[in-house]
């Protein structure tokens, strides 16, 4: 059992020790310029200052927000949505060319007109992140809704339920799942998409801290903030597989 | 005798891509009170679509289902399903499983009367050691038995089974047919059964409606001459060999038309 902790911790760790050693090799072979690539001793110097001096925990909190409430937000319209498209046929196929459509455009193309309809504040971000949340999820949402076999609920209405026990007994428990997934899918984008949420004059948040950086060229900042992102995205990833884990004990899984 | 279910001149085709497929023709019989209905016929030959259109869940292109004199519009409480795919709810513990028809308005009990009934099905059905185990951990088999237990656990006085023990060996078979027969002889059931097994056909029903490779026709209805309470020692009686026999060939030529009719066509049901 402890063996085995360790052994999978290993194997998690491995390929990070594995990336740290590539960026050493990388800058010590000398085919890049040495002070294009800061070392990873050097960035870990600056993480630090950056806590220490310039309040780094506040500019991951804000981005951390912004994140959290346009994912929130945006699979809060997302599920209903997608069940709805997912559950009647017909209106998929109405409405899957549009939301398709918008899916394609990329966040940062918006930005203009967020800016001329939303302003400059917290809403204009808030508005292109829970946009990214929203398409990823309804999609995932509503292909996952549209698997759904009839079998249980032609069971469920043989031994008596009625249309509510039906929904609340069956499709609910059905649809969690997709709910799960397509929250985690959301996280993903809302976070690949945080920097160009931050270009609207974001005076603080990991993405506005890697655009000021690289007005003054700062590269150990920009890697600073580009690994931030990527842990903090990693570890609510986590959390959430932890929680559908025990949400989806019921589910069949291949053998971990 | 009451007639529970009628089918009048049923027929039902399936519109497919490939066209107009018939599926069920010119079907007729009653089922009376107390009958213990077996369908025997080749696969895919439209055995479980008959069964459906009295389950609630197909219309008829033409024709009539009745179920108590009235057409039947949707599926209900009073015909309990066995499903030829089980259809075991995979987020629900086994026990839960068996519990979800009993919590529900239409047949609700009382808590600690419902905790008594799962547990006698649970023991009966030989579950008890998975009471509080997801489907996931059980075997073909003990699903099947799952969806039987919940089937019978809100006690239908009408009983649809399609297939119901053919995931089980032979062992849990035969206790499973005598169970079956136990708990008719208690509760009083009408059962169409759908089987492709001409031995547990005989052994079981009180008549044995034959049909025919796809489109579903009656071939031939046999009445099985065995009087209630049933067990084993009919399979002795010359009777049950010549009615064995008879029906086996009924069945052998349905088989191979369907086959013929397959043959062209692809492998899939
Ligand atoms: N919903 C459907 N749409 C089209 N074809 C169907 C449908 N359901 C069943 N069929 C076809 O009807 C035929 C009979 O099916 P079924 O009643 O399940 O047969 P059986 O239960 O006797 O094996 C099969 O060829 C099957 O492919
Ligand atoms: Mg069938």
């Amino acid at each position: 059992m402890n063996g085995q902790v360790v052994r999978r911790l290993l194997l998690g760790l491995a390929p990070w020790v594995g990336a740290i050693l590539l960026w050493y090799a990388v800058r010590w072979s000398g085919f890049v310029n040495a002070s294009l690539i800061p070392a990873p001793h050097q960035v870990a110097a600056k993480f630090y200052e950056l806590l220490t001096r310039e309040n780094l925990l506040l500019d991951i909190y804000v981005s951390s927000r912004r994140v959290v409430l346009g994912v929130v937000l945006g699979i809060l319209v997302a599920v209903p949505v997608g069940f709805l498209l997912g559950w009647y046929r017909p209106a998929r196929t109405f409405a899957d060319p549009m939301i398709n459509f918008f899916r394609a455009l990329p966040p940062i193309a918006l930005i203009p007109l967020v800016i001329v309809y939303f302003g400059v504040d917290e809403l204009a971000k808030l508005v292109i992140l829970f946009y990214a949340a929203f398409f990823s999820g309804v999609i995932v949402m509503y292909e996952g809704v549209s698997q759904i076999t009839p079998l249980y609920i032609r069971v469920a209405k043989t031994l008596g339920a009625n249309e509510f026990e039906i929904f609340r007994k069956v499709i609910i428990p059905l649809t969690v799942p997709h709910i799960l997934t397509a929250l985690r899918v959301a996280l993903g984008v809302a976070w690949a998409t945080l920097v160009a949420s931050e270009l609207i004059a974001a005076q603080r948040g990991l993405g506005a801290m890697i655009q000021n950086a690289s007005t003054y060229f700062l590269l150990d900042v920009i890697y600073v903030g580009i690994i931030c992102i990527g842990v903090i995205a990693l570890i609510m990833d986590l959390i959430l597989r932890k929680i559908s884990a025990r949400l989806l004990v019921w589910q069949e899984r291949a053998m971990s | 005798m009451k007639k529970r279910a009628q089918f009048d001149h049923v027929s039902l085709a399936f519109e497919t891509p490939k066209g107009r497929l018939n599926v069920v023709e010119d079907v007729s019989y009653d089922i009376n009170d107390g009958d213990f209905i077996a369908v025997i016929g080749p696969s895919g030959c439209g055995k479980t679509t008959m069964m459906s259109m009295l389950a609630g869940f197909q219309k008829p292109t033409t024709g009539k289902v009745l179920f108590d004199g009235a057409p039947v519009t949707g599926p209900g409480p009073e015909r309990g399903v066995i499903f030829q795919e089980y259809g075991v709810f995979p987020w629900l513990t086994v026990k839960q499983n068996i519990a979800f028809g009993l919590k529900l308005k239409a047949n609700r009990v009382p808590d600690s009367e419902r905790d008594a009934i799962c547990d006698h099905y649970l023991s009966l059905m030989g579950l008890a050691d998975f009471a509080n185990s997801y489907p996931k951990h059980l075997s073909g088999g003990m699903r099947q038995r799952l969806a039987i237990a919940r089937a019978y656990a809100v006690k239908p006085q009408f009983l649809l089974m399609d297939e119901p023990f053919g995931a089980l060996d032979a062992q849990t078979r035969a206790n499973m047919q005598n169970l079956l027969l136990k708990v008719l002889a208690a509760e009083g059931k009408t059962v169409m059964l759908i089987t492709h097994s001409v031995e547990e056909a005989i052994y079981l029903a009180s008549r044995i409606v034959v049909v025919t490779a796809r489109p579903a026709k009656i071939k031939e209805i046999i009445e099985v001459p065995f009087p209630y309470p049933r067990d084993e020692s009919i399979e002795e009686r010359p009777e049950f060999g010549e009615l064995r026999s008879h029906i086996r060939q009924l069945v052998m030529d349905e088989y191979r038309a369907q086959q013929a009719q397959m043959r062209p066509a692809s492998f899939s049901e």
